[in-house]
């Protein structure tokens, strides 16, 4: 393999994809780098499958150039096939067939034989349940499955759609120290999407950040945070809304948002143990009463909200 | 590549032999349905018959009264009734009943289907009230009438010679149906909708995104539902020749030349059907429309030569009609593969053109 390690492993450029009236995507661009962890965030209907599936050579884009480790899919389905390792979401797995035969038969296509089958089995720690029939396996346990044929040939990119949806906190975080130990030994690159902001910081160094078929924002955690200006969050309820003091005018606070109903207050502002003290000061003064004070750093749900009006959680 | 193969294949026979209704519709079923027609026909039937008689004012009978009341078993109830059986050793039992009533109850009694004859006397002569377009009812007016006259069913002068020669009886026509319909159901069912719920469950999809050879998927797929309908043929014909002494009169190689091109017409049937779909609900429509009119139509319980004359031309072409008569003609009238060259190559060509075009436009994703 005469692959460089400082070249990108995929390089997108401007692909656009519509499926008769629906622009899935709209002129994305992307770039990973060998040994990265890229995280593509989005609500449902973003368009991370369509990207995903068209990185892993499935769908095709209308227009717009695809590369896998500087190779287009045409002519080198063999190769790329052999580099990467896929899970789709929501692949059922025949439901008749234990864990083992089924690790066993996509083995066999890559001409894996037993020896590899053991091996995943206990990356993915199926080992009690190898002799069970996919249909009775858990949630969790399906995906892990569908993690470990995602690994079966040792692929240098993995790329995941939806790995953790639909399962309990538990079962999430055995699939994220699964994937973190692959990193560590293996330095194993890997896509994957979610939209589960926890699941991409946990996870993931380099975030992109996908609503309506285009890339809103990129970066590490960081730079996006420090891209959006505000780092700091303080929110409140106020008990008797009519003495709600005005903020606007205040240099600190960089935006203020106020639910009518639940009377929640949200600010961003730059500096928390600046402003506090002269917002409770404040507050006491008008005499309009407030519970539930918290004060956090800014998360990636509070940047799409900044970003969309919408929660990433929001179908 | 050897053992891509070989899991492939082997993979196909864990989900056949796992999935128990796949094994029932494919093996017991045949058999259950053979036992339960062929056993239903065999025994000779018992013709049974009812007639009103109204007799107004009992005194003045002079035939049916005394036939009544001699020959006749009497019953009072649920109500007075008369009857009469008739055992002949070729012919199976004949009973007919006798239901004294008026003329008004015995109409009621005919419009409802419950009596296929009203008998009347006057002045010594029997009569006979019947709808002459009604088979029953003529069939009731013929027997009853010579019983009237003291005659039996069986003149003297002829003999009942019932056909006993291999090929003849309903259990010989019923099982090359069966065996045609269970090869047409197991493609169909296996291989159709197995592949679009592989397609739904996005399995198929996941498959491909690999070095797996699409080759050896439907390969190994064909290999092994052949074996799946030689292993169904061979069960079910066993058990015709043990339980009901059906065997095969032609060629054996004209059955096996038969078996494996109607299996490969449906395989290609198959594959056209599941080359795009991949909604099963939308799979099964497909199917059932295709299978259920040609169960019906193309004779595999009755003959179609009681439909109107003018479909059945087009009946005797459908592929199922042509497997099936094609089938039976070997084994009950004793053809060889001559005899079934042309249904042959029309079921062998018309089942490459659907298998290529069906793989033409086959949908992976
Ligand atoms: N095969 C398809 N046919 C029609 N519309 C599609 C198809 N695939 C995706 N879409 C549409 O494209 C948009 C993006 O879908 P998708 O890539 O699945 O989003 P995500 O994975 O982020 O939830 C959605 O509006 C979806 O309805
Ligand atoms: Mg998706």
């Amino acid at each position: 393999m005469t692959y460089s390690q400082t070249q990108p492993i995929v390089q997108a450029v401007n692909i656009h994809k519509s499926f008769k009236e629906v622009k899935a995507l709209n002129g994305v661009d992307l770039e990973i780098m060998p040994s990265e962890f890229t995280a593509l965030l989005g609500p449902n209907g973003a368009g991370k499958t369509t990207l995903v599936e068209i990185i892993e050579g499935i769908q095709f884009p209308d227009t717009g150039e695809i590369k896998l480790f500087g190779k287009h899919w045409k002519g080198n389905k063999d190769e790329l096939h052999h580099q990467i390792g896929i899970s789709l979401q929501e692949t059922r797995f025949e439901d008749k067939l234990t864990t083992r035969e089924t690790l066993k038969m996509f083995a066999s296509f890559y001409g894996l034989n037993n020896t590899r089958v053991d091996e995943i089995l206990s990356i993915v720690n199926l080992q009690e349940k190898q002799r069970s029939y996919v249909v009775n396996l858990s949630g969790g346990q399906r995906q892990k499955l569908a993690l470990g044929i995602s690994l079966i040939h040792n692929p240098k990119l993995l790329i995941l759609d939806e790995p953790t949806t639909g399962l309990d906190p538990t079962a999430r975080r055995e699939i994220w120290d699964i994937l973190h130990s692959l990193q560590e030994t293996h330095g194993t690159s890997m896509i994957l999407t979610t939209h589960y902001m926890e699941e991409a910081e946990n996870l993931c160094k380099n975030i992109v950040i996908i609503d309506k078929g285009k890339v809103l924002a990129k970066g590490t955690l960081e730079e996006l945070i420090s891209a959006s200006k505000t780092s700091e969050i303080i929110q409140f309820k106020v008990l008797n809304k009519s003495l709600f003091p005005d903020f606007t005018n205040y240099s600190d606070v960089k935006q203020i948002e106020k639910d009518e109903i639940s009377g929640l207050v949200t600010m961003q502002v730059s500096n928390t143990s600046d402003f506090l003290p002269e917002l409770i000061g404040k507050i006491n003064l008008a005499g309009c009463g407030i519970a539930e004070l918290r004060c956090r750093y800014v998360t990636l749900d509070d940047l799409f909200i900044q970003m969309t009006g919408r929660k990433l959680t929001d179908a | 590549m050897k053992s891509q193969f070989n899991q492939l294949l082997v993979i196909q026979f864990k989900e056949f032999f796992r999935e128990p209704g796949a094994l029932f519709w494919s093996f017991i079923f045949p058999i259950l349905i053979s036992l339960a027609l062929g056993f239903a026909f065999t025994d000779k039937p018992v013709v049974f018959q009812r007639a009103a008689v109204v007799l107004p004012n009992n005194a003045d009978s002079i035939i049916i009264k005394p036939f009544l009341e001699k020959k006749c078993t009497q019953s009072i109830s649920p109500m007075l009734t008369y009857q009469l059986t008739i055992d002949n050793q070729h012919l199976g039992k004949t009973t007919t009943q006798f239901i004294p009533c008026t003329w008004k109850e015995s109409e009621i009694k005919m419009k409802r289907g419950e009596i296929s004859i009203i008998l009347t006397e006057e002045k010594g002569k029997v009569q006979f009230h019947f709808d002459p377009a009604n088979s029953g009812s003529r069939l009731a007016y013929i027997s009853i009438s010579s019983l009237l006259d003291g005659k039996s069913l069986v003149s003297d002068q002829s003999e009942i010679k019932p056909l006993e020669s291999k090929g003849t009886r309903y259990i010989d026509f019923l099982i090359p149906g069966l065996l045609t319909m269970g090869i047409m159901s197991s493609c169909l069912w296996g291989i159709s909708y197995g592949l679009i719920e592989k397609r739904s469950k996005k399995l198929l999809r996941r498959m491909v995104a690999t070095p797996m050879k699409k080759s050896f998927f439907m390969m190994t797929m064909f290999t092994s539902r052949y074996v799946f309908t030689i292993l169904e043929t061979i069960v079910l014909l066993i058990f015709a020749k043990i339980v009901f002494g059906v065997s095969v009169q032609g060629s054996w190689l004209a059955f096996a030349a038969i078996i494996i091109s109607g299996s490969f017409f449906f395989m290609g049937l198959s594959i056209l059907l599941a080359s795009r779909t991949a909604n099963p609900q939308v799979g099964n429509g497909f199917i059932s429309a295709i299978t259920m009119p040609m169960m019906l139509l193309s004779g595999i319980f009755f003959s179609y030569s009681n439909f109107p004359d003018f479909v059945v031309p087009i009946i005797r072409y459908l592929p199922l009609t042509l497997f099936t008569d094609s089938l039976r003609s070997i084994i009950n009238e004793g053809s060889g593969i001559m005899d079934v060259l042309v249904p042959l190559s029309i079921l062998s060509i018309t089942g490459l053109i659907t298998f290529t075009a069906g793989l033409k436009i086959y949908k992976w994703y």
